[in-house]
C-alpha cells in the first residue's frame, strides 16, 4: 500500500527518526476546536493524527478518553461530522489522518459506504480495536479497496504466531499496546516491555511498529522508541485540554507535543 | 457442587391455582428460584468457577445487574476461597441494595460504576476493562449468554441443565413434552438454558419475553429483539438498541436484570430462524404478575421472572385445554421488595 501513512513512515525511517502519532477525540472539547488542535499538533512535531470517533461504550479506553468521548457525543459528533472535519483539515494539511473508533457505528453506517466516504474525504488509515484480526476479512477487504490502511493491535499477551498474523493483515503500521489494559494509565512503562517489544521486532517484519497506551512523557517516548519505530500518545494529551480554556490548552499541548518530539529526537 | 451446594435438581411444580385462574393449559413452574442464592445464576457460576480454579486463576471478577449473578459469584468464590470483585452500576446498587449487602457479607468487593447509564451495560464495560488489565491472573465470570466467544456458548451449556431436568421431569409427570416454554430474556441465560435441550423438538413452541419498560412505543424499554438492529457490543454481533448514529442507547426496565441494551447472539439467531418467538411486556404488567403469583401460589417471583409470567394472559387463550406450558421461574423476588412497594 502506498499512501500518506506509508510515505511518512518510510521517510522517517530513511532519515533515522521516530514517528509521533497523536490521538485526539474528534469534536472535543468542541467541534470547532479540532482543526485548530490538529494544526497546533502538526506545527509542534506530530507526524500522524489519529482522530477518535466518539462511541458510547469505548471498551479499550480509560476514564480520560471515555469522558472526552461522552462530551464529543453531546457536542453532536457523528460520522458525517467527522468526515466534514477531515475535509476541512485537508484544505490546509497533508498530515496522515487515521480514524480510530469502535466497530458499531461503522457497521451501522455500512462498511463499504464508510470506507468510500473516509477515503474520499482524505483519511489514510483506520484503527478499530474491537475488530480482531480473526474476524477482519470483510473490513480489511473494504479498507484495502479504498486505499485505507487497516492497523491492527497487538498486546503483551499476544502470541508470536498471532503477532505474525497481525503483521500480515495490517498496513501502515502495527499498533503495539505497551501494557495489558486500557488507555490512560500513568504508572510508567513496565520493566518487561523491553522483552515484549523485542518479540514484536522479531515477529513483525512487514510493517513499522508504533507503541501506544500509557506513554505520558518525553522520557516514556524516548525509552520506548529504542525498541520501536514510533509512539502513540492520546490520554496524556487530552488531559492537557481537559478543564482548560483554549488560550491555555493550545500552549499546553504545544509544549507537551514538543516534549514528546524532543524525547524521540534525542 | 450443583447437587448438595446449589440444590439441584430443582422441582418442576404444577401451579394448580394459577392454572385454574387462566382456565386452559396446565401451567408448570421450573423452580430455579429454589437454587442456592435464589436464582438460576448459580448454575453457570459453578461451571465457570470450577474452570477458573482448574486453570489456576486466583482472582475472580464479575458484572451484575440485579445482583443475582454477583451474589452467586461471591458465594462460590467464598466456597472456593478465591478473591472476588463485582462491578455493579451505581443505579443498580441503589435499587438492589440487599444484594449489595449479601455480596459484602460473602467477602466480595462491590465496585459501583459511575460511567454511562450506571447499569448493567456499564458494569460490563468496567469488568471487561479490568479483565484486559489483569488478564494474567484474573478470570472473568460473565453472568449471561453475552460477551465474546466462547462465553455465549459456555454459559448456554452450563444453564442447559434447566432444560434437561425439565425434559425428564415433564416426561415423568405428563408422559409428553410441553406445548410451550416461556421465559424472560434480558441477556438471555435462563431462557436459553430452558430452551436449548428442546430446540430439536419441533412440537415445543418457545417464547422469550423481553422488558418493554414504559412501552415499546416509548424510548424507554429493553426490548432488544423486538426493536433493536444488528450491532456489536461486548464482543458479539447481535441485536442491539442503538440510535441512528450507532451509539448504544440506554435501556430501561423496572427490573435491573433485564435492563440491558444487548442480548445473547444465539437469541438473535433463534429469532431470525423463527424457532423462538420474542414478545415483550411492560413494567406495569410485570408488577401485576408479581402480585398474582404471590397471591395465587405463595411464590414471590423476581421482577425479571414476572415478565414471563405476565405473558400468560396473552398466551393462555391460544393454548388448548390439557396443553402444557412450562415457565422458567428463574428467580425469587425478595431482592425486589423495595422496588415493588415503591410502585404498587
Amino acid at each position: 500500500m502506498n499512501n500518506r501513512i506509508t510515505t511518512t513512515l518510510q521517510e522517517l525511517r530513511r532519515t533515522n527518526r521516530k514517528a509521533l502519532s497523536i490521538f485526539i477525540t474528534a469534536g472535543y472539547p468542541t467541534i470547532d476546536a479540532t482543526p485548530e488542535i490538529v494544526k497546533t499538533l502538526e506545527a509542534s512535531g506530530a507526524d500522524i493524527i489519529e482522530l477518535g470517533i466518539p462511541f458510547s461504550d469505548p471498551l479499550a479506553d480509560g476514564p480520560t478518553i471515555q469522558q472526552s468521548s461522552d462530551i464529543a457525543i453531546k457536542n453532536g459528533v457523528t460520522l458525517p461530522v467527522v468526515f466534514d472535519m477531515v475535509s476541512q483539515l485537508r484544505k490546509t494539511t497533508a498530515i496522515p489522518i487515521i480514524l480510530m473508533g469502535y466497530v458499531n457505528p461503522v457497521i451501522h453506517y455500512g462498511f463499504d459506504r464508510f470506507m468510500r466516504e473516509a477515503s474520499g474525504r482524505g483519511v489514510d488509515g483506520l484503527i478499530i480495536p474491537d475488530i480482531p484480526v480473526e474476524e477482519s476479512q470483510a473490513y480489511r477487504t473494504a479498507a484495502l479497496e479504498n486505499n485505507l490502511a487497516p492497523v491492527f493491535l497487538a498486546a503483551p499477551t499476544t502470541s508470536d504466531t498471532r503477532l505474525r498474523d497481525i503483521d500480515a493483515a495490517s498496513e501502515g503500521f502495527v499498533y503495539c499496546v505497551s501494557i495489558t489494559g486500557v488507555t490512560g494509565k500513568e504508572n510508567g512503562i513496565p520493566e518487561n516491555v523491553k522483552a515484549y517489544l523485542q518479540r514484536c521486532q522479531v515477529n513483525i517484519k512487514r510493517n513499522p511498529i508504533l507503541v501506544g497506551f500509557g506513554i505520558s512523557s518525553g522520557d516514556d517516548a524516548r525509552n520506548i522508541s529504542s525498541y520501536a519505530d514510533g509512539v502513540i500518545v492520546g490520554s496524556a494529551l487530552i488531559k492537557r485540554i481537559r478543564g482548560n480554556r483554549k488560550n491555555d490548552y493550545l500552549p499546553a499541548i504545544r509544549a507537551f507535543t514538543a516534549e514528546l518530539r524532543q524525547g524521540l529526537d534525542r | 457442587m450443583l447437587g448438595d451446594f446449589a440444590g439441584r435438581p430443582t422441582p418442576l411444580y404444577f401451579a394448580k391455582r394459577l392454572t385454574e385462574h387462566y382456565g386452559k393449559a396446565k401451567i408448570y413452574l421450573k423452580r430455579e428460584d429454589l437454587c442456592h442464592t435464589g436464582a438460576h445464576k448459580i448454575n453457570n457460576v459453578v461451571g465457570q468457577m470450577l474452570l477458573a480454579a482448574k486453570i489456576g486463576k486466583k482472582r475472580i471478577i464479575a458484572e451484575t445487574g440485579a445482583g443475582q449473578h454477583g451474589v452467586a459469584t461471591a458465594t462460590v468464590a467464598a466456597k472456593l476461597g478465591l478473591e472476588c470483585i463485582v462491578y455493579m452500576g451505581r443505579e443498580d446498587t441503589h435499587r438492589q441494595e440487599s444484594n449489595v449487602n449479601r455480596m459484602k457479607l460473602l467477602g466480595a468487593e462491590v465496585i459501583p460504576v459511575d460511567s454511562g447509564t450506571q447499569t448493567l451495560k456499564d458494569a460490563t464495560n468496567e469488568a471487561i476493562r479490568d479483565w484486559v488489565t489483569n488478564v494474567r491472573d484474573t478470570f472473568y465470570v460473565i453472568g449471561s449468554v453475552v460477551g465474546p466467544h466462547p462465553y455465549p456458548m459456555m454459559v448456554r451449556d452450563f444453564q442447559s441443565i434447566i432444560g434437561k431436568e425439565t425434559m425428564q421431569q415433564i416426561s415423568e409427570k405428563e408422559q409428553s413434552l410441553p406445548d410451550y416454554l416461556l421465559a424472560c430474556v434480558g441477556g438471555g441465560s435462563n431462557s436459553i438454558g430452558l430452551f436449548y435441550p428442546f430446540i430439536e423438538s419441533d412440537s415445543v413452541k418457545m417464547i422469550g419475553v423481553e422488558a418493554a419498560g414504559y412501552g415499546i412505543t416509548t424510548r424507554q424499554h429493553a426490548a432488544t429483539l423486538t426493536l433493536g438492529k444488528p450491532g456489536v457490543l461486548h464482543g458479539n454481533l447481535s441485536y442491539l438498541l442503538q440510535d441512528e448514529n450507532g451509539q448504544v442507547m440506554p435501556a430501561h426496565s423496572i427490573s435491573a436484570g433485564l435492563d440491558y441494551p444487548g442480548v445473547g447472539p444465539e437469541h438473535s439467531y433463534l429469532k431470525d430462524s423463527g424457532r423462538v418467538r420474542y414478545e415483550s411486556v411492560t413494567d406495569t404488567e410485570a408488577l401485576d404478575a408479581v402480585r398474582e403469583l404471590s397471591q395465587l401460589e405463595g411464590i414471590i417471583p423476581a421482577l425479571e421472572t414476572a415478565h414471563a409470567l405476565a405473558y400468560l394472559k396473552t398466551l393462555i387463550p391460544e393454548t388448548a385445554e390439557g396443553g402444557i406450558v412450562v415457565i422458567n421461574l428463574s428467580g425469587r423476588g425478595e431482592k425486589d421488595l423495595g422496588t415493588i412497594f415503591k410502585h404498587i
